[in-house]
This record gives structure tokens, C-alpha cells and sequence, in this order.
């Protein structure tokens, strides 16, 4: 009795078992006509929802299984990595770190963002942006591999199957929009609608759902197909039913997806090391850097850009360290003045370039915060510019970056005076911290409120 | 619920559902993270948002997909289906046209804030975009050539034994 209620009231209207034919619903009344229509579509070999209509040889569930592995292991470096991006803002210390503050639970795995290795952001973020680069062509070949399922009718076998598409909208849709906002910002075409930081985390929220279903759902059979080489007794539903005469083998596919990734891998990985810089044909901060000498090394915002003006940073230039101690003004010669201490550190930028090890030369921030009133175990600090608009003119430090000996307020680089470009008269450096946290044209250091 | 009835009300779900238990349990966590995640995202310009998300897969199925394959189509009707030379102009059109669809906003100099903010010229990329692309057509004329030279010479070898 109950069984019967339930198959009237949740009867899905356009229920086939594998072979096209109407099933269980097919018996109803009007049941006939719909599936003759769409019986019609999925056998006119000029619609895309026959699959008759598509002809590569190249299609079949062992090359998307192939792909999609490839994409599990590719994938999730880049979501790991970029979340890994966004703990090293260092996000939960200050709201000048956060360009999501509104994200809930989604900050759950944050932590304080160590300073060493001193290379560590400028790995993690070039694994993230030169990874994403070098999987575009194996993200469009799996999604090339899988077009025929887009068209195939019914457009749903079940509501769990219905389910299961609209969840394929959240993978594919979100894929796309990572990729796409992540290629359009590193080239600083800033045309997506909103700012890159929300955009960019919250779609890939979006898309790691989408990416956890699909995993569990679509794993066990890729790994099986994979093991034994054969599909045992399943229906190949990629593979064409009328293939055309090959023109290409899968390995040749597969050559050619790889030889895509290699191209992409070859002209984008200079853009991470000074001495390979001139081989990154194609990709932003590649081919050269922008001057010679020890200031030629790249440059994230030119003081030009950001309208820092020499009267900003000229004769009435101060540095204003407050803390327990007051407000202390210093000139650029009083800080010259003082201890000077060396450090080699990168500048490492979200959008995946990074410099080699430049000499910075400067005061230990633990210095200024002990001028400040902390001679001991010292806090955060707030950093502030002179640049009066734009992102991350002022800046959060935690109390680690701020110990680390190695983290300077540096006032030369490479031997000599920085140049404007590189933040004079002063600007910070410290390990392992993106290219934003060093702030450059430093104005004001707060220690201990941030 | 009863106990007893435990096979066949699995029986009724899988009826009603499709599929089994844990493919609903796995698809309804995901939707509450894409909501909790989306509910975020589509804060702001909620329209354009969804343009972007759903526009971008609507535009690759659509029309990026189609129109490559639609070219790759017209390359193999003119070389002819069964010359083998559509690989030679298949490859490098598609390494070409990767890297044109990746750098777009830099190699068409529509990038505006490049110049300013990093100091460097992006008319270089152009140039280099259009010398990478001869460089691949390049190779594939000389392993095409090399192939037809090795073709023929194994045909000529083959000949005289063929006569005895």
C-alpha cells in the first residue's frame, strides 16, 4: 500500500532504463508521445543528442578516467595552495588582512603564517599559479571528453540524477570561473565583476563542492576502469557508437594534451626565477625585468601608478614608530643612522612571480619595536604608506613576523638607496610574507595595535 | 521506520531517487557548502556573478567547444579524412590557439593596467605570441617532411626487392 502511494505521488515522468526504451512510467496514460519525441532526438544522428552524432575515436570513459585523475591530483595542489595563499595574509589578525571578512567557517584550517622557510610563499603561490596554467589544457580535453553526456536525454534518468547534474554545474561552472578570474588577474585585466579576493575565494568553495561529489562520485569507477584495463560487463556511454576513421590514437591525445601543458610549463615557469625570466615568453612579468641593475629587478606597483610623488618621500619624509613609548619621528638619516642589518629574501607576489633573493639592507623591525617600548618579546604591527588609495597601503605584521631577525624596515637593497619604484625612502621585507605585506613608502608603524 | 522494513524501504528510495542513500548524502553536503560558499559569492554584483559562473560553462559548451571542433572538422575535410596530414596542422593550431586564448587580454595589448603598475611593455607579447606560433608550424612542416623523405626512401628500398 505504502509502496504504491509513494512510486504515484514521486513517479519520475521520463524514466528510461539503458537501452532508450520507456520504463517503468512509460505505461501511464499520456506516457507515449514524450518518449517517442525525445526517442527521436536521441537516434537523429544530426543532433547532438543522439550519440551517434559525435565521431571521435579518441572519446571513451578510460581517456576520461585518465584526465580525471590527472585533474584530482592537479587540482587539488591549486585549492590547497590557494588556501594555503590566503592563511599567509595572515587574514584573522587585522580587517586591513581581509578582503573576505564575511566568510564564516570557511576560515576554519587559518594559522599564523610562519617566516620560514624564507621561500615558502614564493613555492606555495608559484605551485598554485604556474599549476593552474599548466592544467588548462587537461581541464578543456576532460571537459572536450565528456560533451556528449552535456546533450544526452533525458536530460535526467532520476531525481537523484537530476541531483547529480545540477551539482556538475557547480564543478564545471566554478572550474571555469577560477580559472578564468585567475588568468584575468594575473594579466591585470580587472574586468570580472567585483573584487579578484572575494571572487576568487568564495568561487572556490563553490567549485571544491561541486569537485567533492564528483570525486566520490566518479573515483571508484575511474579507478577500476584504470586497474583492469577493460570495462567489465559496463556500457562505455563516452564512446561513440559509430566512430569516425581515427585520425588520432588516444596516446596520441593524450601527447597532445601533454605537449600543451609542457608549452604553457615552459613559457610561464621563468616568471618565478630571475635567471629564466627571458624564456617566459608569453606570461606577465616574463620576457624581461623592467630596469637593470640592482633596482631592475620586478616591480609589483610603480610609484608612477599608485601617485606617490617626490614630495611624498622627499626632505619631509618622516617615519612616525609609536608604541608604549609614544609617537618617535625619524628622518631617513637617523635611520641610516642605526644598526643596520642584511637579510636575503624574494619578493613573491599573489599573482605567481617572484624575484630570486635580493640583499636587503635595513633596521630590524624588532628594533624599531623596542624604540617603540617593546625591548622584549614584541607585538604585531600596523604598518602604514604614504599611498593614499588603493589595497594594501596599510598592513598587519604578527608578533612572529615582527621577532624574525631577518624582517627589516629596509632603506637599500643590493647595495644601494632603494629606488622609488622599490618603496623609498623606506619599505618592508619580511620572510616568506606575499609581495603585499612588504608594504613600500612606510610612513607610520604602529606596534602592538592593530 | 521499522527494522523489518529496512531491504524495502531501500527499495522504495532507490525507486523514488534513483540512486542509493549516500550518492543523496554526498550531493546534500555539497549543496550546503555551494550555498554557504555561493551565498558569499554572490554578494555584491549578485547578477554579474551569475553571468560569469554560469556564463562561463554556457560559453565554453556552447561556443568554444563547438567552434573548435568545427574547425578541427574543416581542416580534416580539406586535407582529406584519410591523408594523415591533419595532425600536422591539428597540433600546432592547437598549441597556437591555447596560448592565444590564455593570453588574450596581453597579447591583444588590452591589459591596460600592465604598463603602469609593473614598468614593462606588454607589445612584446604579440610578437613573441606570433613567433612561438611559426616556431610550431615550423617543426611540424620539418617532421612532416622528414616523414614523407623516410617514406619514400623505404618505398624506393622496397622496390628492387619487390622486382625479384
Amino acid at each position: 500500500m505504502g509502496d504504491r502511494r509513494h512510486n504515484r505521488a514521486f513517479r519520475f515522468p521520463f524514466r528510461f532504463d539503458g537501452k532508450g526504451r520507456a520504463g517503468p512510467s512509460g505505461d501511464g496514460p499520456s506516457a507515449g508521445r514524450v518518449p517517442a519525441v525525445l526517442e527521436r532526438l536521441r537516434t537523429t544522428d544530426r543532433l547532438p543528442s543522439s550519440p551517434g552524432f559525435w565521431r571521435s575515436s579518441v572519446r571513451g570513459v578510460r581517456f576520461t578516467a585518465v584526465l580525471g585523475l590527472v585533474l584530482l591530483v592537479g587540482l587539488t595542489l591549486v585549492f590547497v595552495t590557494g588556501l594555503l595563499s590566503y592563511a599567509a595574509y595572515n587574514p584573522d589578525l587585522a580587517p586591513v588582512n581581509d578582503k573576505t571578512p564575511g566568510k564564516g567557517v570557511l576560515g576554519f584550517y587559518l594559522f599564523a603564517w610562519p617566516t620560514g622557510p624564507h621561500w615558502l610563499y614564493r613555492l606555495t603561490q608559484g605551485l598554485h599559479v604556474t599549476g593552474g596554467i599548466v592544467l588548462v589544457p587537461v581541464l578543456l580535453a576532460k571537459l572536450w571528453s565528456v560533451i556528449p553526456k552535456l546533450f544526452a536525454l533525458p536530460p535526467a534518468r532520476s531525481v537523484g540524477h537530476a541531483l547529480e547534474r545540477v551539482s556538475l554545474l557547480l564543478l564545471v561552472g566554478g572550474a571555469l570561473f577560477e580559472f578564468i578570474t585567475g588568468l584575468l588577474n594575473i594579466q591585470l585585466e580587472y574586468v570580472f565583476p567585483g573584487s579578484f579576493y572575494p571572487l576568487h575565494f568564495y568561487g572556490a568553495w563553490v567549485f571544491f563542492a561541486g569537485f567533492v561529489a564528483h570525486v566520490g562520485l566518479k573515483l571508484p569507477r575511474a579507478v577500476r576502469v584504470l586497474r583492469s584495463g577493460e570495462l567489465r560487463g559496463e556500457t562505455d556511454e563516452l564512446a561513440s557508437p559509430a566512430p569516425h576513421t581515427p585520425t588520432i590514437s588516444r596516446r596520441g591525445a593524450f601527447a597532445m594534451v601533454g605537449a600543451g601543458s609542457l608549452l604553457l610549463l615552459v613559457t610561464s615557469v621563468g616568471r618565478s626565477f630571475d635567471a629564466l625570466r627571458s624564456t617566459a615568453l608569453l606570461t606577465p612579468r616574463g620576457v624581461a625585468d623592467p630596469g637593470t641593475g640592482p633596482n631592475g629587478f620586478q616591480i609589483n606597483k610603480t610609484a608612477a601608478s599608485v601617485r606617490i610623488t617626490p614630495a611624498d618621500t622627499g626632505e619631509r619624509w618622516r617615519l612616525t614608530v609609536s608604541g608604549p613609548a609614544g609617537d618617535l619621528a625619524f628622518t631617513r638619516e637617523q635611520l641610516l643612522a642605526m644598526d643596520q642589518y642584511s637579510a636575503a629574501l624574494p619578493i613573491a607576489c599573489v599573482e605567481g612571480w617572484s624575484t630570486a633573493n635580493q640583499w636587503w639592507r635595513g633596521v630590524r623591525l624588532r628594533d624599531l619595536a623596542a624604540l617603540a617600548g617593546y625591548p622584549d618579546r614584541p607585538p604585531g604591527v600596523f604598518v602604514e604608506s604614504v599611498q593614499r588609495s588603493g589595497p594594501f597601503r596599510k598592513a598587519a605584521l604578527r608578533d612572529n613576523q615582527v621577532r624574525d631577525p631577518r624582517s627589516l624596515l629596509a632603506l637599500e637593497v643590493n647595495g644601494e638607496t632603494l629606488s622609488p619604484d622599490h618603496g623609498y625612502p623606506a619599505r618592508i621585507i619580511v620572510p616568506a610574507a606575499p609581495g603585499v605585506l612588504n608594504t613600500k613608502w612606510v610612513t607610520r608603524l604602529t606596534f602592538g595595535e592593530l | 521506520m521499522r527494522k523489518a522494513n529496512g531491504p524495502r524501504s531501500a527499495a522504495v528510495f532507490r525507486r523514488w531517487y534513483g540512486e542509493g542513500p549516500l550518492h543523496l548524502l554526498l550531493l546534500a553536503a555539497t549543496f550546503a557548502l555551494a550555498g554557504y560558499a555561493g551565498v558569499r559569492l554572490l554578494e555584491g554584483d549578485t547578477f554579474g556573478v551569475a553571468v560569469w559562473f554560469v556564463g562561463s560553462a554556457l560559453v565554453h559548451d556552447l561556443v568554444l567547444l563547438p567552434v573548435y571542433a568545427t574547425a578541427d572538422r574543416a581542416v580534416r575535410a580539406v586535407l582529406g579524412p584519410g591523408s594523415g596530414l591533419v595532425n600536422f596542422v591539428r597540433v600546432p593550431a592547437f598549441l597556437s590557439g591555447l596560448l592565444l586564448l590564455m593570453w588574450f587580454p596581453l597579447i591583444s595589448r588590452h591589459a591596460t593596467h600592465y604598463k603602469p603598475a609593473s614598468g614593462l611593455s606588454p607589445d612584446v607579447f604579440l610578437g613573441n605570441w606570433l613567433l612561438i606560433t611559426a616556431a610550431l608550424f615550423a617543426v611540424s612542416a620539418f617532421w612532416l617532411g622528414v616523414r614523407t623523405l623516410r617514406v619514400r626512401r623505404r618505398a624506393m628500398k622496397g622496390r628492387p626487392s619487390a622486382t625479384h
